[in-house]
């Protein structure tokens, strides 16, 4: 691996290692300015080559990750406000809020509409499935049957 | 006419693995975890930026048009690297490179600059490889 192939790689891996603090450390309180320093970044160099490689900003990329993981618990039935808490929002006001800038419905419909997707799945398996795999591997003959 | 595809298989040899992989190491979003009768499930991912595109993490076992013999051949094939099973993007390789890498991705081939763009080649737990590629714009 030549110093010349990968000029950036050092400087990526810096941005890398803070990003996958992010994904660990999502639910905590996070400074982003305590991230920079520990990538030794200014505030402002960290947030530019951040938003470069990642395509936005740090704060930006935290929220997503905490609406992202409030998604995957809301999908398991845990009550609207103990996800909010549960990813790292101070209320659930503003979870409520944020989690619908970024998926465009509120939490509680959006978790309505995944717990009545996973009961149609177990209720009615062939509707998840393209007919012609559920055909070909006898899966159809099989939940037909049962 | 036809317009888009909207799924593809890989062939995988347990999708309990499979699902670690493609959804916590790679990234990749469930859009189906259904159970197909008390022996089978119907697992479909999708790239983060792609959710219209279901990847089916198909298992390889006996049933259906697999018997006995094509199911060991596939178990064979799979583990031996004989597939290459997709082209994925990424916007940054380098990073993507080692944002992976930390996460334990087995990679064949480090980013190199080729004709066709950056590259770089990554197997996932099963044995099927994968091209990961920054395009030339």
């Amino acid at each position: 691996m030549g110093a010349e192939q990968y000029p950036k790689m050092y400087l990526y891996k810096r941005i890398v290692d803070a990003k996958l603090f992010i994904d660990k450390h999502y639910a905590e309180r996070i400074d982003l300015s305590n991230i920079a320093d520990e990538a030794c970044f200014s505030k402002f160099h960290f947030i530019r080559l951040f938003r470069e490689v990642y395509g936005k900003t740090p704060h930006n990329y935290l929220t997503q990750v905490r609406v992202e993981n409030a998604q995957l618990l809301l999908s398991k039935n845990i009550s609207v406000s103990e996800v909010s808490f549960l990813v790292g929002f101070d209320s659930s006001t503003s979870f409520a809020a944020i989690f619908k800038k970024h998926a465009g419905i509120s939490p509680s419909i959006y978790q309505r509409r995944q717990l009545l997707k996973r009961a149609l799945h177990v209720d009615k398996p062939l509707t998840a499935i393209p007919n012609c795999f559920a055909e070909t591997f006898g899966w159809k003959k099989a939940i037909s049957n049962s | 006419m036809i317009t888009k595809v909207t799924h593809m298989c890989i062939y995988v040899l347990n999708q309990d693995s499979a699902y670690d992989f493609y959804v916590n190491k790679l990234g990749f979003k469930v859009h189906t975890d259904a159970p197909m009768g008390p022996d089978a499930r119907w697992l479909t991912v999708t790239p983060p930026e792609q959710p219209e595109l279901e990847i089916t993490l198909f298992l390889v076992a006996e049933g259906g048009m697999f018997d006995k013999e094509t199911v060991q051949t596939m178990i064979n094939l799979i583990k031996k690297g004989t597939f290459g099973a997709a082209v994925f993007t990424c916007n940054n390789l380098e990073a993507t490179y080692e944002e992976l890498k930390a996460k334990g991705v087995v990679f064949k081939k480090a980013p190199t600059k080729e004709f066709y763009g950056y590259e770089a080649l990554f197997t996932d737990d099963s044995g099927n490889w994968f091209s990961l590629s920054q395009l030339n714009s």
